[in-house]
C-alpha cells in the first residue's frame, strides 16, 4: 500500500525529518521477490545514490516510490510533491518543450513559470523547439526542467545520465548537483555508476538480493574531487561491495 | 637504381618514383571532390520534373489519336475530351453532379468518420469497450462493402440514404482499425511518464494518447478517402438519377468515351483534392514529426 503524506506528519518524531519512510517492502514479479522485506529513510534535502547490479531490484524501487508501481506489501510514506526524471527523457513529442515541462501542473500555469525552469537548466532558448530536435543532453535537460517546476521534495532519477555521452555526462552531473543545492530537496539517485554515486551523494546504499546490503556515508567536502585519495578509497570500497575487483580493474 | 646512374644535366629529381611529376599532384592518390549538395540539386525546379511525366503520357496519348492508332470510340483524343469538357461545364450538367457527388461523399465521410472515430475511442480506451465492440467489428470489416449494396437498396430505396450507407460504410473500417491501432501503439513510457506528471485519466487521455494515436489516424483518414470516392463510384453506378457516376453510365449507353474520360478525370481530380486536404492536415497537425523527405 503506498501512501502520501502531504506534509510531515508532526505527532510521529521520527516522519518530521524524513523525505522516504519505506518499511517491510516486498514486490514479487510471478511469486519472485525482487524486493524483499526493505527498509530504507532518506532524510529531508539528503542526497542518496542507490547502487547495485542491473536486475537487482533498484528501478523497481524507484518505480514504487514514484507511485507507478503499486502492486507491493509494506509501508511507503513519500512526500505528495515528488517528481521523476527518465533514463530516457521520455519527452511528449508532440509537445514543445515548454508545454512539455508545464504538462500535469495544477490549473492553468504561465509560460514564464516553463522558462524559469529551462532557464535554471540551462535551456531557455529552446523553450519554443519541438523534442525530436534536441540533442540527448538538451533532453534530458528538459526533462530535469519538467522534474524541478513541480517544486519537489523528493526528485527521483532512474539513472537519468546513463544514455548521455561522456562529456555531457560530466556537465550533466554538475548541474545535478548544482540543483539540488539550491533547491535543498531529497534526491535519490539510481545509478551503476560508482564515481558518479561518490561525486553526487551523501550516503550511497548497495542494493543486493532485494534489500539494502551495504551502505556508505560520503563525508568528502564539496566540490569533489575524484582523484582525491579518499575519494579513491571509497570507491574501490564500493566497487568491491559490488563484486568487482578493484585491483583487477585497475590493471 | 643507383643514384649515381643520374643522367648529367638532367632538371628531375634523382629519384623520379618518389617524387611526382611537375603539376600532377593531386593525380597521385586519385583524389575525387565530394559534390556539394546545393550544387547537385538546382539541375531541373522540382516542380517541373513532377509535371514532366503526365505531360509526355498526355502528349504521346495525342499523337496516338491523330496518326489514328487510337479510334475515337476506343479512347477519345485530349483535344476532344478538352471541348468535351468545356461543354459539359458550359451545360451545367458536369457541376450539378460534381455537386451532388461531393453531398454523398462529404456525407458519407462525417458519418462515417464520427462512427469509426467513436468506435475506437471506445474500445481502444476502454477494456470493456475492446471486448463488447472489436470482436464484431473485425467480423464486420470481412465483408466486402460493395456485396451489401442490394441489401442497402431494400431496406433504405433507392433515394440518397443507400448511397451515403455504402460509403459510410466504406469509411468506417479503415478509420477504426487505424485509429485504434494508434491508441494501442502509443509507447507505454509516455504514458508511464504521464502518470508520474501526475495526469488524471482524461489528461492521459488529451495529452499523450490522443496526440500519440494521430498518425495513425491520420493514414485511417487517407485510406478512408481513397474508399470514399470507390464507394461512391459503385453506388453511382447501381442506381442514380444524378452525380457523375449517372453521368458515366449515361454516357456508356451512347458509347461516349469522351463523356466517361472526363468523368474519370473529375473522379482523379477530386482525389488529388482529398489527397491535398488530408497532406495539408498532416502537415499542420504532425508538424512535431521530423520525416525522411527523400533525396
Amino acid at each position: 500500500m503506498a501512501t502520501d503524506v502531504h506534509r510531515p506528519v508532526t505527532t510521529s518524531p521520527v516522519t518530521t525529518s524524513s523525505a522516504v519512510r519505506v518499511e517491510g517492502l516486498t514486490r514479487a514479479f510471478d511469486g519472485r521477490a525482487v524486493i524483499d522485506d526493505l527498509r530504507l529513510d532518506v532524510r529531508q534535502g539528503e542526497f542518496v545514490a542507490l547502487l547495485g547490479r542491473s536486475g537487482c531490484g533498484k528501478s523497481t524501487l524507484l518505480r514504487i516510490l514514484a507511485g507507478l508501481d503499486r502492486d507491493i506489501e509494506g509501508t511507503v510514506l513519500v512526500p505528495r510533491r515528488k517528481a521523476v526524471a527518465f533514463q530516457a527523457p521520455r519527452l511528449m513529442p508532440w509537445k514543445k518543450v515548454w508545454r512539455n515541462v508545464l504538462l500535469g501542473l495544477p490549473g492553468k500555469p504561465e509560460r514564464a513559470l516553463a522558462d524559469r525552469a529551462l532557464e535554471e537548466v540551462g535551456l531557455s532558448q529552446r523553450s519554443d523547439a519541438w523534442p525530436k530536435t534536441l540533442s540527448g543532453g538538451e533532453a534530458q535537460r528538459a526533462s530535469l526542467a519538467r522534474a524541478l517546476v513541480r517544486e519537489p521534495d523528493l526528485l527521483l532519477l532512474d539513472e537519468p545520465f546513463g544514455a548521455l555521452d561522456a562529456l555531457t555526462r560530466i556537465n550533466a552531473q554538475r548541474l545535478v548537483g548544482e540543483l539540488w543545492q539550491r533547491r535543498g530537496c531529497a534526491v535519490l539517485l539510481v545509478t551503476h555508476d560508482v564515481e558518479e554515486a561518490v561525486l553526487l551523494a551523501d550516503r550511497v546504499l548497495v542494493m543486493d538480493d532485494g534489500v539494502i546490503a551495504y551502505e556508505q556515508e560520503i563525508d568528502l567536502d564539496r566540490p569533489r574531487d575524484i582523484t582525491d585519495p579518499r575519494f579513491a578509497e571509497l570507491r574501490a570500497g564500493l566497487l568491491e561491495r559490488l563484486g568487482v575487483d578493484p585491483a583487477a580493474e585497475a590493471a | 637504381m643507383s643514384i649515381s646512374h643520374a643522367p648529367p644535366g638532367s632538371t628531375k629529381d634523382d629519384i623520379p618514383g618518389i617524387s611526382p611529376p611537375d603539376g600532377a599532384d593531386d593525380q597521385h592518390l586519385g583524389l575525387e571532390p565530394i559534390a556539394p549538395v546545393s550544387s547537385r540539386r538546382a539541375r531541373v525546379p522540382r516542380w517541373l520534373r513532377r509535371t514532366t511525366g503526365p505531360l509526355v503520357l498526355l502528349a504521346l496519348w495525342q499523337l496516338l489519336s491523330s496518326t489514328g492508332v487510337l479510334t475515337p470510340d476506343v479512347l477519345a483524343s485530349p483535344g476532344r475530351i478538352a471541348e468535351v469538357g468545356r461543354d459539359l461545364v458550359a451545360d451545367g450538367s458536369l457541376p450539378d453532379a460534381m455537386a451532388t457527388s461531393l453531398r454523398r461523399v462529404a456525407g458519407g465521410l462525417v458519418l462515417g468518420t464520427v462512427i469509426g472515430t467513436g468506435l475506437a475511442l471506445l474500445s481502444g480506451l476502454f477494456r470493456v469497450g475492446e471486448d463488447l465492440v472489436d470482436a464484431p467489428v473485425q467480423m464486420l470489416r470481412t465483408v466486402p462493402f460493395v456485396g451489401l449494396i442490394p441489401l442497402f437498396i431494400i431496406w433504405f430505396g433507392i433515394g440518397e440514404a443507400p448511397k451515403t450507407a455504402i460509403i459510410t460504410l466504406g469509411v468506417t473500417f479503415p478509420l477504426y482499425l487505424n485509429v485504434y491501432a494508434g491508441i494501442r501503439g502509443v509507447d507505454a513510457q509516455l504514458i508511464e511518464a504521464g502518470e508520474s506528471l501526475g495526469l488524471s485519466r482524461w489528461g492521459l487521455v488529451r495529452h499523450v494518447i490522443l496526440p500519440g494515436a494521430l498518425p495513425g489516424a491520420m493514414t485511417g483518414l487517407r485510406y478512408s478517402l481513397g474508399i470514399a470516392w470507390l464507394a461512391l463510384v459503385f453506388a453511382e453506378q447501381v442506381n442514380a438519377d444524378s452525380g457523375i457516376g449517372f453521368l458515366m453510365v449515361q454516357a456508356r449507353d451512347f458509347l461516349r468515351t469522351d463523356v466517361i474520360v472526363v468523368c474519370l478525370i473529375v473522379y482523379a481530380f477530386l482525389g488529388l483534392l482529398a489527397d491535398f486536404i488530408v497532406r495539408s492536415l498532416e502537415r499542420l497537425l504532425l508538424q512535431w514529426r521530423p520525416t525522411f523527405t527523400g533525396r
